[in-house]
């Protein structure tokens, strides 16, 4: 009897045959480009010549497959299962298996009790995302292997997530990092990824087999997981059959002949079983109604070859597109580009230049401008006379289009933006989170994966009839449920409508937060290149009920802005003439590409210095503003409290106890730590202890950790308490102490004093998932808030009399008093500086534990480099007297955060940023309430979501629009 | 900010609706309050349009059910199902460390963005938050709700039992639909949920499913199921999760719902042990509350043990012995340390394959469920554990293909013991 397996991945399709003596006697290996239900019929019809009538054993594996096996009646085996069985019978003696498929990734041990693993709800890392970087890279997927191999260096690269991988791969990309490097980071990436997310604790070793197409295709993936698992694994004959090869091995009862199983595909059809949306447009009336009311939106354009005369040039270097535009002294639009910068944005700038140059040399260039992502890079390297921030450029664009307009949302191909405007300013920025994604590249990566071109595919949308719903959390995710949804019929029109559909509830829900139309405005323009879909732009005005501007240039909103910018700035200045780079400079401009790590302090940023003829240059990828101007900063915890915290934590961690009594033990600086230092290390110091503090955070650390955490969705924060035990151990420390603590301590501003679950219990966590090498971790549930119990708890937990620990507790609140006594007075400190030097002050709010520079990614440096002062949340929230929340206020950290934002409020000197660590449920909560507050007295709220992602690009974005924005609110006052 | 009163006027034309947690319990818990004078709607809606709303007023980062409870609360409003000037919605409030008790509020948000803001919210709590003087139980009533919950137990932990075997499809869901129906009758005579009546008919519930006609010769994969406690019950948030397993061939154990209020009891006992927090509450939950809701435990095991094929729940007291082994009973926001305590139950009950449900971005089960995986590995080799996330757009093609390989592993071993049987006996 033959054997037939089937497995239907996301993106490929393999089938094997084996004949009675189990040789494989027909396999193949195809892309389906989604057409399932066609492409098995026509597999099956490949082997029938094979098999014949006979009754085979026959069975569909894989995520794709799942559907069409249960609707046809044919046997399924789950995909991770069908590997075991193949390994089990191809390599018996396999310790570990790790396979990357086109959207999974799975760890199986098969040694030492069978565990099977597969990604969760957050995944990444797989062949699907080496695709999307490699299309970000302008490299074909085959040539990731040719680019890594001669890479020189690599870079961090958040590993957990694509969409979060790409907000780190884009501004390399625009600060000129090396192809070749990036594509090693990239492999590296998926390599923790794999391990982080999977391991979950448990060692890989032994005999390891690598599987699935990225692992045989790429070997430098090999050599990456060989390094990082300290092995040398083995990828065997067949590597990208062992699903279809198990699937063909596992046993089966329901015996078929093949024909049958044609004939029961052939009868299925999934018409019309997904949720479906009403069609975006009726009819055509209905689609040419609304095609010529937007068509009135045009900016004038005049024939560039005609005009005589200045011109202004506006650059918006965005993160895959670059835009430029030209206008004349009228703001006419004389020429214009929007192409894909392929990884080199300067490249594709001195193209357009040199063919503008040639084309009209009538046009005398008077202003330029840059903007966007490679805003400095495009400065620096053409020697424009000025560049501004993405926010205002879109500003001042749209106010071109439509003087009293209100609010503006731009969907670019990798960000998205909105701001509200009142009175002429922006007065609310929302930019997407790392997390949602949602923007044009989405659908540009779908309408590849689907064969089509990205217009082709847009006017798909036009004639659905039906559109899918497809949800609107991750894209990683939504391929499943776009492939579900044509197993049930989904017509390709359907799903691009979907898609865009999904685009825009990503926009108004996830990053807006508007629950109507009303909220958002009474004039809106849309603009950005991905409003230039309409698809996108229909089920924007579906979902808010109104009908909104969208300019013809909406993808060059930027440039125009830009553009706009550069006339009003050589005007004011009475220049005639621009500082850009002559044509003949142009021509003989080099661009050279260097990566260094600074040894500017114990971050070692990694540099990329960019070199231009004529010695221009641009250094990127700094935190702070040392290496760009050579001159150290000083005093920086004279004016930046976390910095002020930093060196206070430092002091305390220094402070040894050598050859004391109880012998050494271990604090490590994570998590609740970063607020009960001074108690602890007092406490234990008193009683007799040498306390050691873990080392600070970095990279190296935290990696150290990653092994032995369970959960991969859990909070960063948490995620390197992990690092900070391994970083103890490797101390010799003799006992580590990690609190348990439902309640924090109880500053009487809410209706309980609780601390996050995560805070509260990740002891729980270390304690189950980590291996302390024989030492003792002590880890007893106590609070602060009651000191005599406390004392009892104290007394039971080590053995010692009670009275020895009264007294020491004692000193330790004093301690603690005293700190906070500190962090308050230097929080005045720095505020009466700030108006000494007149200077604005930030609020940088969170949780005590984002002082940690690993966390934070130097944002409270970046503040300093932008030339304001930062205090903290809890520098200022005692002044505030017990507020009515409309929340729940029962956790003692967010109590100082409502404080801190009502205090701001009533402020013009301070303005508040609120952290929030990626995957913190209560900050859902927090984020809202603490904008309401501010709003309620016009204060603009931002808000930085940061995780293990070490990017700082978009914050800077962010930032700056912050800082227009008030400085425009200013000079208007 | 606590919502627009329900007043006592209101109580006489206002239509109060209930987020459908476990539909076996409410079915028989809202009976009590219909005898009571309230109108109770338990919600059903549960098209796509629930999550859209909830998508729309609720922040997205926010656990999916309250997401979902939210969401078909607005729904059910802009669905007519109810009259927005005349209706009042009930919510929990655990009143703990987990986000989770913030649905009062994010719900009085939402109705007010939505434009409803003359609905009344009531809160259902322990701790006496957020009173409303229209909505006032009555011991007699809540001693009613009390017992339904109980029945609610019975019916739900032995119709899991008996439906994969029953010969003749149906039986157990006709059996169940009985029951609600009768206990309602006794509510309506003032009888069934107190000593005696009680006994008799928990004894009576055992009794019948242990006549249901089954067939138990072709063994099936056992399947626990954990997690966080709106996704562990309710098909609207698990995606009909029973229901699946069943299609899938496998016998589902939920443990008991009696065990969530117990654990919720005994941390007030922790609190003033670790903490020295409210030792009156302490004292009277130690001396009153839990040896008090222990006669309604033995009520359960004895009527269920009736049958030697039928498995009891444990008892608060084992259960936190279990979870002592794993995890102290001290970690106790959210689902806390009887979410472990139940998976160490599972396991000793025949039940090692596990399924933990749980919302993407769940706090507490990054502790209590994925955080304890290991050690109950370590423990008892033969658990199969698998945790899925839900949220809003999952995937439930993926979900699915996470639970089938969990199957795949609990058939294989399932096989296994088996043949080791068979050869054992030839």
């Amino acid at each position: 009897m033959y054997r037939v397996g089937i497995d239907i991945g996301s993106t490929t399709i393999k089938v094997v045959v084996l004949d009675e003596t189990g040789n494989i006697v027909f396999s193949v290996y195809e892309r389906h480009l989604s057409e399932i239900i066609d492409k098995t019929k026509e597999m099956l019809e490949r082997i029938l010549p094979i098999t014949g009538d006979d009754k085979v054993s026959i069975a569909i594996s894989g995520s794709a497959g799942m559907g069409l096996a249960t609707d046809c009646h044919i046997p399924f085996v789950q995909e991770v299962y069908a590997t075991r069985n193949a390994a089990k019978h191809y390599i018996p003696d396999t310790d570990a298996i790790i396979e990357l498929g086109g959207e999974d990734a799975k760890i199986l041990f098969l040694t030492n009790g069978l565990e099977v693993r597969m990604n969760g709800s957050c995944a990444g890392g797989t062949g699907a995302f080496i695709d999307q970087m490699a299309t970000l890279l302008g490299i074909g997927r085959d040539d990731i292997e040719y680019y890594a191999g001669k890479a020189t260096q690599t870079y961090t690269i958040a590993s957990r997530c694509g969409v979060f991988a790409k907000t780190d791969v884009q501004p390399l990309i625009n600060q000129g990092a090396k192809v070749e490097d990036i594509a090693a980071s990239i492999l590296e990436a998926v390599v923790n990824q794999t391990i982080a997310g999977l391991a979950q604790g448990r060692r890989i070793s032994g005999k390891v087999v690598y599987l699935g197409g990225p692992l045989t295709f790429i070997p430098t993936l090999r050599k990456k997981f060989d390094e990082a698992l300290h092995t040398t694994g083995i990828c065997p004959e067949n590597s990208l059959y062992y699903v279809a090869l198990g699937t063909a091995l596992t046993k089966n009862y329901d015996l078929l002949t093949v024909q049958e199983c044609i004939d029961r595909i052939e009868s299925y059809s999934g018409e019309g079983k997904y949720v479906q949306f009403d069609p975006l447009f009726k009819d055509d009336d209905d689609y040419r109604a609304f095609k010529e009311r937007h068509d009135r939106d045009c900016v004038k354009s005049i024939d560039p070859a005609s005009y005589v005369g200045k011109g202004y040039l506006g650059i918006d270097s965005g993160s895959t597109t670059i835009k430029m535009c030209i206008i004349s002294e009228n703001g006419e639009l004389l020429v214009s580009r929007y192409s894909p910068n392929n990884g080199n944005p300067v490249q594709a700038v001195k193209s357009f230049l040199t063919s503008f140059y040639e084309n009209f040399p009538y046009i005398k260039l008077a202003g330029a401008a840059s903007t966007g992502y490679g805003e400095d890079l495009m400065k620096a390297a053409f020697r424009l006379d000025c560049s501004l921030v993405e926010t205002q450029a879109h500003f001042i664009g749209a106010r071109f289009f439509l003087p009293e307009v209100d609010f503006i949302i731009d969907i670019g191909g990798q960000d998205m933006k909105c701001f509200k405007i009142r009175d002429g300013n922006i007065d609310d920025i929302f930019l997407n989170e790392a997390c949602s994604s949602g923007c044009g590249s989405f659908l540009q990566t779908f309408a590849v994966a689907l064969g089509k071109s990205v217009s082709d595919f847009a006017n798909e949308a036009i004639k659905s009839q039906h559109p899918v719903d497809l949800g609107s959390r991750c894209t990683v995710f939504m391929n499943s449920s776009v492939k579900q949804a044509q197993k049930d019929g989904a017509l390709l029109s359907d799903i691009s409508a979907g898609l865009a559909i999904s685009v825009v509830k990503n926009a108004i829900y996830k990053v807006i937060r508007a629950s109507s139309a009303e909220s958002l405005g009474r004039h809106i323009v849309v603009q950005g290149g991905t409003f230039l879909n309409d698809a996108v732009l229909r089920a924007f005005e579906k979902e808010i009920k109104a009908d909104v501007i969208r300019p013809n240039i909406a993808g060059l909103m930027g440039a125009f802005g830009a553009a706009l910018y550069a006339k009003r700035h050589s005007e004011s200045e009475g220049k005639n003439e621009s500082t850009i780079l002559t044509e003949g400079e142009i021509d003989e401009l080099t661009h050279d590409v260097k990566s260094v790590k600074c040894q500017g302090c114990t971050n070692h940023c990694l540099l990329t210095i960019n070199t231009f003829a004529g010695g221009r240059r641009l250094v990127s990828g700094n935190r702070c503003e040392k290496p760009v101007t050579k001159t150290k900063v000083v005093d920086a915890e004279e004016r930046d409290i976390y910095a002020y915290k930093q060196e206070l934590f430092d002091e305390y961690a220094a402070a040894r106890n050598p050859g004391a009594k109880r012998g050494t033990i271990g604090l490590p600086m994570a998590l609740g730590m970063w607020e009960l230092l001074p108690f602890w290390h007092t406490l234990f110091t008193k009683l007799g202890w040498d306390v050691v503090v873990s080392d600070k955070s970095n990279r190296e650390l935290y990696v150290k950790g990653q092994a032995s955490i369970p959960s991969d969705t859990v909070c960063f924060p948490a995620k390197l308490m992990h690092g900070h035990i391994e970083n103890l151990l490797d101390k010799g420390v003799d006992a580590i102490f990690i609190p348990c603590s439902s309640y924090n301590v109880d500053e009487e501003k809410g209706t309980n004093h609780f601390n996050c679950p995560v805070v509260a219990y990740y002891a729980e966590v270390v304690h189950s998932n980590m291996d302390m090498r024989g030492k003792k971790l002590y880890y007893p549930y106590l609070s602060l808030e009651n000191e005599k119990h406390l004392a009892k708890r104290i007394s039971e937990t080590f053995s010692i009399p009670k009275r020895e620990v009264v007294k020491a507790i004692r000193c330790a609140f004093d301690e603690l008093e005293a700190y906070h006594r500190k962090v308050v007075k230097r929080g005045e400190e720095i505020v009466e500086r700030a108006h000494r030097d007149g200077k604005r002050v930030i609020v940088l709010c969170g949780r005590p534990y984002h002082v940690d520079n690993e966390i934070n990614h130097g944002i409270d440096r970046l503040i300093l480099s932008l030339d304001a002062y930062v205090i903290s949340e809890d520098s200022i929230s005692y002044k505030e007297k017990k507020h009515d929340v409309r929340v729940l206020n029962q956790w003692t950290y967010h109590a100082r955060l409502y404080d801190a934002a009502y205090y701001v409020r009533e402020r013009d000197d301070m303005d508040l940023v609120q952290f929030i660590s990626f995957g913190c449920g209560l900050d859902a909560v927090t984020s809202d309430e603490v904008r309401e507050i501010l709003r309620e007295k016009d204060k603009i709220y931002t808000m930085v979501k940061i995780d293990e992602i070490t990017n700082v690009g978009a914050v800077k974005i962010r930032l700056r629009s912050l800082f227009a924005a008030l400085e425009e609110k200013k000079s208007d006052a | 900010m606590p919502s627009v009163p329900f007043t006592k006027e209101m109580k006489k034309d206002y239509t109060i609706l209930i987020p459908n947690m476990s539909p076996i319990h409410f079915n028989i818990m809202k009976q009590p309050f219909q005898l009571y004078g309230y109108k109770v709607i338990l919600l059903e809606n549960s098209s796509h349009t629930v999550i859209e709303e909830g998508l729309r007023y609720v922040h997205n980062d926010m656990c999916y059910p309250a997401l979902l409870v939210i969401g078909q609360m607005i729904d059910a409003i802009h669905r007519g199902i109810c009259d927005p000037d005349k209706c009042a919605l009930v919510i929990s409030q655990t009143g703990g460390g987990c986000r989770a008790s913030n649905y009062y509020f994010l719900l009085i948000k939402a109705l007010e963005r939505a434009g409803y803001p003359q609905i009344p919210v009531i809160s259902l709590n322990l701790q006496g938050m957020n009173k409303n003087p229209g909505f006032e139980i009555k011991p007699q009533m809540l001693l009613q709700v009390l017992s339904g919950l109980i029945y609610g137990d019975m019916l739900m932990l032995l119709s899991h039992q008996v439906r994969p075997y029953e010969v003749n499809k149906g039986d157990t869901d006709r059996l169940v639909e009985k029951w609600t129906e009768y206990l309602g009758q006794c509510y309506k005579n003032n009888k069934g949920y107190l000593g005696h009546y009680m006994k008799k008919n928990v004894n009576q519930i055992s009794d019948d499913f242990a006549a249901i006609k089954v067939d138990r010769s072709r063994k099936k994969v056992k399947v626990g199921v954990v997690g966080e406690i709106y996704l562990k019950y309710a098909p609207l948030g698990n995606n009909n999760l029973e229901e699946f397993l069943e299609s899938e061939g496998c016998e589902v154990m939920l443990p008991a719902l009696i065990g969530f209020v117990l654990y919720g009891f005994s941390n007030g006992i922790k609190d003033a042990e670790y903490y020295g927090r409210a030792k009156k509450y302490a004292f009277f939950m130690k001396h009153f509350g839990m040896p008090f809701m222990a006669h309604y435990e033995h009520l359960i095991e004895k009527a269920i043990t009736r049958h030697k094929e039928f498995v009891p729940p444990a008892t608060i007291k084992e259960l936190s012995q279990y979870a002592e082994e794993i995890i102290n009973t001290g970690c106790k926001m959210g689902e806390g340390w009887l979410l472990t305590a139940e998976m160490v139950e599972l396991i000793k009950k025949g039940y090692s394959n596990i399924i933990t449900t749980q919302p993407f971005g769940c706090l507490p089960n990054h502790i209590c469920a994925k955080g304890m995986i290991r050690p109950l590995k370590e423990r008892y080799p033969e658990s199969n554990i698998v945790p899925i996330d839900y949220d809003p757009s999952q995937a439930r093609v993926n979900q699915e293909n996470r639970i089938k390989l969990m199957l795949s592993v609990a058939r294989e071993r399932l096989d296994d013991e088996l043949e080791k049987e068979n050869r054992k006996n030839a």
